[in-house]
């Protein structure tokens, strides 16, 4: 299997590779973890609201995002994007949503579920003194969150997330069933065209490899920074 | 902060809980309390663990819901619902046992963050006020710091700074105390005493009895959920008149 390895297969085709398909990877990857981050925080302020629908809204989505596949959730949304668009803005026929509006969303929307739960996490590990304190001062909840729990919450929690964020990176991946020109995606493409399935997957397999290995030594660096805070 | 000259009059008084009760849940942790707080009056509220003392200071600023009875702060009421909240909390500094500072904000923001954010003064202004109020607990040197950074007496004289900060009309101490080792009680006792030297309007939870010996008008016992003497504090101290409080006492001043 390896007899005949081809290095130069590698060469010809890693321009094309990194600065299309990781480009367009770590593109996705990076919206999708700001996008995601904030909806989480919104879902995990409802579902710890006094509220009941809200926390019960959040609950039941997040719940239930949580117990489907990913890959479901990216094909099925790429088939109803334009029927959901067209009932939002009340238009008469299916909206075009592009391949990679709807992947981003569909990541949004699915990451929003795991980056709610850290984040419902981390407000909770914030003692309710704090809160007191901040309305003590007259804040309302608005500026309580926005000053003094998030912050805290967030820097508490910004390694998880950022564990949660390799996760969604690899996951990224899944987008070649709606044929979108992901990493994965282009390397099996140049694979097949030359008939050099070791050399990219082997390639593609490397990258990822440093690359998680470089996110988690950022975490790593950052949880042992973040620990002197308090 | 201004010295409140007292006039031999009678006004309104600062804080006035009438028949306060509470439930946590069918829990009842408060029943029929009343009493008053004068204006430049310092009142001590004293009781055993558990009997309700932190629940009570926080119905004052509505921190807690209360079930019954009336609260009247400065002439608001804290339990109606048209009540703005936050704006009457804005001029009521409280201090916990936790201190409870904002531990990702230096010193210096933790004493203007409220004042930009909450009465809108400018920048400069809240940064002048907060040196004026930090020279007074004498921790100008910190401001920089992390609460982090600071001993547990040191912090909670920066709490007291950060409620003074909003220029409070009364204060409330929540155990203000209890959290810090023993060679630190007296640093924090002594802003109090002279905040309280400077006619400011004072509801504390303390079982420091020299402290309320030595500044307090009058001494309110809790003991279970109920205001079971308020009088004032020689009377309190010279002729407790429950057995309840003559006990809590005997306890507290022999060891
Ligand atoms: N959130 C809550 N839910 C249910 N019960 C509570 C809650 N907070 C306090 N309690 C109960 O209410 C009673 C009064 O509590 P509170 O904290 O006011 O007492 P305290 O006098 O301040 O005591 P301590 O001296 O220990 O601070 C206690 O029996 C406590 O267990
Ligand atoms: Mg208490």
């Amino acid at each position: 299997m390896f007899g005949n390895f081809d290095f130069q297969a590698i060469v010809r085709g890693w321009h094309a590779l990194i600065f299309e398909g990781l480009a367009f990877t770590l593109e996705v990857t990076f919206l999708a973890m700001i996008g995601g981050t904030i909806l989480g925080t919104v879902f995990a302020m409802m579902r710890l609201s006094s509220t009941k629908p809200l926390a019960w809204f959040a609950g039941a989505y997040v719940n239930l995002l949580r117990s489907v596949p990913l890959v479901m959730v990216i094909f099925w949304f790429y088939f109803m994007a334009p029927y959901i668009g067209a009932w939002i803005i009340g238009a008469e026929r299916p909206v075009q949503v592009g391949a990679f509006a709807s992947a981003l969303i569909t990541f949004i929307l699915f990451e929003a579920c795991y980056y709610c739960e850290i984040m419902r996490a981390g407000i909770q590990s914030i003692p309710a003194g704090q809160a007191n304190a901040g309305y003590a001062l007259g804040f309302s909840y608005w500026q309580l969150m926005r000053l003094v729990i998030l912050p805290q919450a967030f820097r508490n929690m910004l390694p998880v997330l950022l564990t949660q964020t390799i996760v969604l990176f690899q996951d990224v991946s899944l987008v070649y069933i709606i044929s979108l020109p992901d990493f994965v995606t282009i390397a099996s493409k140049i694979a097949q065209r030359d008939n050099r399935l070791v050399e990219m997957y082997l390639f593609v397999a490397v990258v990822y490899f440093a690359l998680c290995l470089a996110l988690s030594y950022v975490v790593r660096r950052l949880r042992a920074r973040l620990t002197i805070i308090r | 902060m201004e010295k409140d000259e007292k006039t031999g009059e009678k006004a309104p008084p600062m804080i006035l809980l009438d028949k306060v009760g509470k439930f946590y849940g069918n829990f009842r942790v408060l029943s029929e309390c009343s009493t008053q707080v004068a204006k430049g009056e310092v009142v001590v509220v004293c009781g055993p663990s558990g009997s309700g003392k932190s629940t009570l200071i926080k119905c004052v600023n509505g921190l807690e819901p209360f079930q019954e009875g009336e609260i009247l702060v400065n002439g608001v009421s804290v339990g109606a619902a048209s009540t703005d909240l936050p704006k009457l909390r804005s001029h009521v500094g409280m201090v916990f046992q936790n201190f409870e500072l904002f531990p990702h904000m230096t010193i210096l923001e933790n004493l203007t963050i409220a004042q930009t954010k909450v009465i809108k003064r400018d920048k400069a202004e809240a940064e002048q006020r907060a040196a004026e109020l930090l020279h007074r607990v004498g921790l100008h040197i910190h401001a920089t710091r992390y609460p982090g950074q600071l001993s547990g007496g040191q912090q909670q004289r920066v709490a007291i700074a950060r409620a003074l900060a909003m220029d409070p009309i009364c204060m409330l101490f929540d155990e203000p105390t209890s959290a810090l080792d023993p060679e630190m009680i007296s640093e924090v006792l002594d802003v109090m005493t002279e905040l309280a030297q400077d006619g400011m309007t004072m509801m504390c939870v303390t079982h420091e009895m020299g402290f309320a010996k030595r500044v307090a008008h009058r001494v309110a016992f809790i003991d279970q959920g109920q205001i079971v003497e308020d009088v004032s504090k020689d009377e309190f101290f010279d002729h407790p008149r429950s057995e309840r409080a003559a006990q809590f006492l005997s306890r507290i001043l022999h060891h």
